[in-house]
């Protein structure tokens, strides 16, 4: 399925992984990567909310560090690894999907994959347990509309916390 | 059943489809593709009022990749989502009204080849003067809107109750002051989007990102001249709303009629610049206030004098126009009340409904004012308020009647929950602490178009698999309704809300409901629910007491199990009470609807408008401490009690007290939605860095408390939890601020400037 395909004039192939699945596609040099993830690999879970770099629906994590997808060229993530919403639920990081379903942290839903690969950003970064503050600092470059934030805060904060646990429980001798 | 029975109501649900929304599997409208699909774009007026002379796009269909071009005389029905006041096209023919609207669409193989073919239409424009004061709009010959009956008057509402003038007369105190209200927007992070198809047979399916899907419906078949029998309009998942997706838009018009001429699927998604100028926001007001009262603190009578600043279009503004007067009359007990109220056309993006609609403008005016008396007076706020209640089952002085009232006990929560009685007269200089009350609708008796047919409808199937199926026309805008459903049918038939599919807002799917606004699809949707639920219980009760001869009466359904309750070691898996009365009745399906009460308003005309089943109440406390030196004002905390009768499910009620304080707040210290007269009407800056939506880090802490004061017109009690929580949270910040350092700022939003320009007014004074 993931066959190089032959490349039109004007484009390129570019070779990435997504997802950990390595990938060659065709691209063309002004294509944005959250152009290339919608339009051109049908990854909807990345969102367009202003398609400018302000609202943080776009979100992925470019080499394990958030970007967003509508200010980057899909030709900078030549052989880079690129994780979006989709790879979420397959990892530990299913802890915050769990902890954003008990919270009620998603409203509408639109912005939470963008707000999910911030905060997985941040909890592979911590891998410990975060303080509200460093939730709202990591989180303030997605805009949400829904929730006033609360109950998305709280749920990054749980999240974090049960890593934890989780962490501790597999590091102890079975009892 | 007393409540402490209730084994769903009341609790926390996993949201139905969050799961999917949040890991990017649910396709929104932009996330859905067709076969051979077009996309669309629409060429937009550079100016704010101009004559069309000419539309030339025969350069546009000679560039590579373009279908097809349209213009508004292939439209020339005009429409409007209130029917009285249809005065928009879905592409301008005559003129064009305000900068960005809508002059003709081309669809394309790509949009990026429909972006260049627009550069290919050439429009010939007579340049008009255009108005964008409501008061030099009225004054003006020239009429803006070519439907407008009364030049650019667009509409007038006076009303008086009691004698005013008396009474203001009569009064100890009268507050008399200006307030302003400035334009703000939604600001849905999900930018408008449609994709439409015709099938072979003629079916036109229309997928849109809107909370009307019957209101659309209905729009559709009227101007492309094509019988709702022979459209179909889905609403996908949608991202978020909040009063933005409440009318039809050009994009819906133009894709149905480019897939109807192309016979090719079409999809336009906005711009966020064109999110803004669609607008339909909440309007500007200019509002003289005088409020008098007696010696004690009693509110004696209320003289309103107020200037909405419409758009170019009427959008839902009839109404507007009514409730920034009608939604006043609670929670407070006013002796006399006049408004007179005039909506005025001009040249902008056309205001509408946001979250609150037309009644959090004047809420800002009224308890502002009764913070000023409390001073005056030297009358704790809190303790004024209370002192004017009206208190429950009672008719308000423009005659709504008002059913449960949970205003003191909101009051209580917020002044215990804040510490106001011990932290207030500490807190120094540049720190205070300001409270608030309102009230609002929980739906309105009077649907927009008249009609005998009832307001929302639901069905529900059970299936010998032991789950059931709810078909329901209510529009789940992020709101959480499909869950409230679930729980309701849940909360009689025995099953978890994970064992129910709830299938909303199809055309030809689900019965017509009139869509998400005006707080209306948990009191209405929840009422028809309960009813087809309770009859489906009844059907599956009286099989279960056939087989154990027993009383049906006696039959609970809980949690997967039929149980005796006279024999509670009696039970059999719900499974199995389904089949069996799926063999006495055959196939397991009911209907509920539900229809407004049409005896709970005035009596003259307008009575009728802002009447509703029943009525919530909040009441907030704001904290905030505010730079003298700077002007800014840092928003500390907000703590909002709201009486929604009954909490069906309490993390959606909190969801949504949370999120309206959270954009109330905006509306005072950050966002600003308007067009620069010297710049020929341009918005303001068309974008989320210049819109200032608040991020993380600008958002106070909030606690969210539920008041339950259960409504007997509401299912189980409930009234509505969406927009009353916005209204009082915008002037209890700025009573906050007053508390804080000593001045007002009566002309939204408080920015530093203003108040940096009323510190030094008032040090001029002598004062503080």
């Amino acid at each position: 399925m993931n066959e190089p395909r032959e490349t039109p004039p004007g484009a390129r192939l570019l070779s990435f992984r997504l997802n950990g699945e390595d990938l060659s596609v065709a691209t063309a040099d002004h294509q944005t990567l959250l152009e290339l993830l919608r339009y051109g690999l049908d990854r909807v879970g990345t969102k367009q909310g202003c398609d400018s770099g302000e609202c943080g629906a776009c979100t992925v994590l470019l080499d394990g560090r958030p970007v967003l997808a509508c200010l980057t060229l899909a030709v900078q993530v030549e052989g880079r690894d690129v994780r979006t919403v989709e790879a979420l639920a397959e990892r530990e990081a299913a802890a915050l999907l769990d902890a954003f379903d008990r919270h009620d942290a998603a409203q509408c839903g639109f912005c939470t994959p963008g707000v999910l690969m911030s905060a997985e950003a941040l909890l592979m970064d911590k891998r410990r347990v975060v303080s509200q503050g460093e939730a709202r600092a990591a989180l303030s470059g997605n805009l949400c509309r829904c929730t006033g934030y609360t109950k998305i805060l709280d749920a990054v904060v749980d999240a974090s916390e049960k890593l934890v646990e989780a962490a501790d429980r597999t590091r102890e001798p079975a009892s | 059943m007393t409540s402490s029975d209730k084994w769903q109501l009341g609790g926390r649900h996993r949201k139905l489809g969050a799961m999917e929304r949040m890991r990017g599997v649910a396709r929104y409208t932009d996330d859905l593709r067709l076969p051979r699909m077009l996309h669309a774009k629409i060429l937009r007026s550079p100016h704010a009022h101009a004559r069309i002379l000419s539309i030339d796009a025969s350069r546009a269909l000679g560039m590579p990749g373009v279908i097809a071009v349209i213009t508004g005389s292939d439209m020339p029905t005009p429409y409007g989502v209130i029917p009285w006041t249809t005065d928009e096209n879905a592409l301008a023919i005559e003129k064009a009204l305000y900068v960005g609207d809508g002059v003709a669409c081309v669809a394309a193989e790509s949009e990026e080849l429909a972006l260049r073919a627009l550069k290919g239409i050439e429009v010939e424009y007579e340049v008009l003067p255009a108005y964008f004061d409501p008061e030099e709009a009225l004054a003006a010959e020239e009429t803006i809107n070519p439907y407008a009956r009364k030049g650019n008057l667009s509409k007038k509402v006076e009303l008086e109750f009691g004698d005013v003038d008396a009474a203001l007369h009569g009064a100890a105190l009268v507050i008399e002051a200006d307030y302003e209200f400035h334009g703000t927007t939604h600001g849905a992070i999900e930018p408008h989007c449609a994709l439409a198809k015709v099938d072979a047979d003629g079916l036109l399916t229309v997928w849109s990102a809107t909370q009307v899907p019957h209101y659309l419906h209905r729009e559709l078949a009227k101007v492309l001249e094509t019988p709702a029998r022979q459209i179909r309009v889905i609403q996908p998942p949608l991202g978020g709303a909040f009063g933005g997706k409440s009318e039809p838009f050009d994009l819906e018009f133009c894709v149905a009629k480019l897939s109807q001429i192309t016979g090719r699927p079409v999809k336009l998604l906005y711009t966020r610049e064109e999110v803004f100028y669609a607008h339909r926001g909440r309007h500007p007001m200019k509002m003289h206030y005088r409020v008098g009262f007696d010696a004690s603190g009693k509110l004696l009578a209320v003289d309103a004098k107020t200037v909405l600043d419409g758009g170019a279009y009427s959008s839902f503004g009839l109404v507007t126009t009514y409730y920034s007067g009608q939604l006043l009359c609670a929670p407070y007990e006013l002796g006399a009340y006049r408004f007179d109220s005039r909506r005025a056309y001009t040249n902008k993006p056309a205001c509408g409904p946001k979250r609150g609609h037309g009644s959090v403008q004047p809420r800002f005016a009224m308890e502002v004012s009764l913070d000023k008396a409390a001073v005056e007076l030297g009358i704790d706020p809190i303790d004024l308020r209370r002192k004017n209640a009206m208190g429950e089952d009672c008719l308000t002085v423009n005659e709504l009647r008002v059913g449960s009232n949970g205003f003191l006990d909101c009051l209580a929560a917020v002044e215990e929950a804040s510490g106001w009685k011990q932290r207030r007269a500490k807190l120094g200089f540049g720190h205070g602490l300001g409270v608030a009350g309102s009230t609002y609708i929980s739906g309105t008796n009077y649907c927009i178009y008249p009609n005998d047919m009832p307001q929302a409808a639901v069905q529900i199937t059970l299936d010998r698999s032991g789950r059931a199926r709810i078909f329901s026309g209510a529009s789940d805008i992020g709101q959480g309704s499909d869950t409230m459903l679930a729980v309701i049918a849940g909360e009689e038939l025995g099953l978890p809300t994970e064992d129910i599919r709830v299938l909303s807002a199809d055309t030809d799917l689900c019965p017509v409901d009139l869509g998400a606004y005006s707080s209306r699809i948990t009191l209405m949707v929840g009422n028809a629910c309960l009813e087809a639920a309770r009859k489906l219980r009844k059907k599956v009760t009286q099989s279960v007491a056939k087989r154990w001869e027993c009383s049906p009466k006696q039959v609970n359904l809980v949690a997967r199990e039929a149980i005796d309750m006279h024999d509670p070691e009696r039970r059999a898996p719900l499974v199995e009470a389904f089949q069996w009365a799926e063999a006495d009745h055959g196939l397991l399906g009911e209907v509920g609807s539900y229809d407004t009460p049409k005896d709970r308003h005035g009596s003259y005309r307008g009575g009728a408008i802002g009447a509703s089943p029943a009525y919530s109440f909040t009441a907030h406390v704001a904290e905030v401490k505010v730079d003298a030196e700077t002007g800014e004002v840092g928003l500390v905390k907000i703590w909002c009690a709201h009486d929604c009768g009954t909490a069906i499910s309490r993390g959606l009620v909190e969801g949504q007290i949370e999120g309206s304080c959270y954009m109330g707040a905006a509306e005072v210290v950050l966002e600003s939605h308007g067009v620069n007269s010297e710049m020929g009407g341009l918005h303001h800056g068309p974008s989320l860095l210049d819109y200032r939506m608040p991020t993380t880090l600008d958002t106070p802490e909030i606690e969210a408390l539920i008041v339950e004061a259960p409504d007997a017109r509401g299912p189980h009690g409930a009234k509505e939890a969406g927009e009353g929580p916005l209204h009082s949270t915008i002037p209890a910040i700025v009573n906050a601020i007053y508390d804080a350092v000593g001045v007002r700022v009566d002309d939204l939003p408080v920015t530093p400037a203003k108040l940096v320009r009323a510190l030094a007014a008032q040090a001029e004074k002598g004062g503080v």
